[in-house]
């Protein structure tokens, strides 16, 4: 699969949510699009990311 | 031939030039402005010219005034903005300079929603005067944008942003603003926006904090309908501030993002 860009394999269909926490993402703080399209947030746990998906992940810091 | 003076239609005889037109219109003019540059040297006149005359301290009729406030915009950029419905969520920091650009390049209709009123720690870098004090933000802001360009409509909401109201807030826009302050609600508002908005370009911000170097603050596109502007890591925080000159420079960035969207390139 692609995250950001870059080329990532994925051994085996995995939770989105549970991906965002291995990669050191803090979920309430990202914003995620899959092949294009945005995912919603409420869809997080029951988002399945499979290895030929293009994903791409913005992580907000504060302050504006 | 056919030229715009001062924002109406003209037509004048071949040969004649910036200088004789002047001299045949306003003699007393003393700022010669062409194609949206302002100039002191005599040209022949071209087809299709926008020529604008101004008399430093007179104050012209209401629809001169319009054209001669947009007078240094490239060529029509002006007809083009002035079409277009640009939302605004948050007016702090960010948020009350991206209006103010906006409404300065003449974007017809913001729609501006905070729920706040203006606290003495926002006159660090928020576009708000000591007499704005305790006004809601967005009073204090639309008082402003009216000083500044009153040819605009300005909607304002004194509410706060949410995942539940955010989408019948901003319908209509083509361009919606992050301009908040807190990450979670940064992520959850872009989530909805473009959930909600299939059509809507959304413009966000994250990290604009502290003094580090301002060439570290770059627009980049981020999903296929967001654009993301800041240096992605400076946050506010215990111990580094945010203040007027990074903040304003996202703000830079988000502004020219949506005027370069409104007017049909996409690329950050």
């Amino acid at each position: 699969m692609k995250i950001n860009g870059n080329a990532v394999t994925l051994s085996t269909p995995t939770p989105l949510l549970d991906f965002l926490r291995e990669r050191g993402y803090r979920p309430e703080l990202v914003a995620v699009e899959r092949n294009g399209q945005i995912v919603p947030k409420a869809q997080f746990a029951a988002t399945t990311l499979m290895d030929e998906d293009e994903v791409e992940i913005v992580s907000f810091v504060g302050g504006g | 031939m056919n030229i715009s003076l001062n924002g109406a239609p003209l037509t004048v005889p071949e040969g004649l030039t910036l200088f004789s037109l002047r001299e045949r219109c306003r003699p007393a003019a003393d700022v010669i402005i062409a194609g949206g540059f302002q100039t002191s040297a005599d040209r022949p006149l071209r087809e299709g010219d926008q020529v604008v005359f101004i008399r430093k301290g007179e104050m012209p009729s209401r629809q001169e005034l319009e054209s001669m406030m947009a007078a240094r915009h490239t060529p029509f950029v002006h007809e083009r903005v002035k079409k277009a419905r640009v939302g605004v969520a948050g007016l702090g920091g960010l948020g009350s300079h991206i209006a103010v650009m906006l409404a300065r390049t003449g974007v017809g209709h913001l729609i501006l929603a905070d729920f706040d009123v203006v606290e003495p720690s926002n006159l660090n870098r928020q576009h708000y005067f000591i007499s704005h004090l305790g006004m809601p933000k967005t009073d204090a802001l639309a008082s402003q944008l009216h000083e500044i360009n009153p040819f605009i409509e300005v909607e304002t909401h004194n509410v706060r942003v949410t995942v539940e109201n955010a989408a019948s807030l901003f319908a209509g826009c083509k361009v919606v603003c992050e301009a908040f302050d807190q990450p979670q609600s940064k992520a959850e508002l872009v989530s909805v926006l473009l959930q909600d908005l299939p059509g809507v370009q959304v413009v966000a911000a994250s990290g604009m904090a502290g003094y580090e170097s301002a060439n570290g603050i770059i627009t980049r596109r981020q999903f296929s309908r967001l654009y993301l502007c800041g240096d992605g890591a400076s946050e506010a925080k215990e111990g580094q501030g945010l203040m007027a000159p990074r903040v304003s420079v996202c703000a830079g960035h988000q502004a020219n993002m949506v005027l370069r969207l409104l007017l049909g390139l996409d690329e950050p």
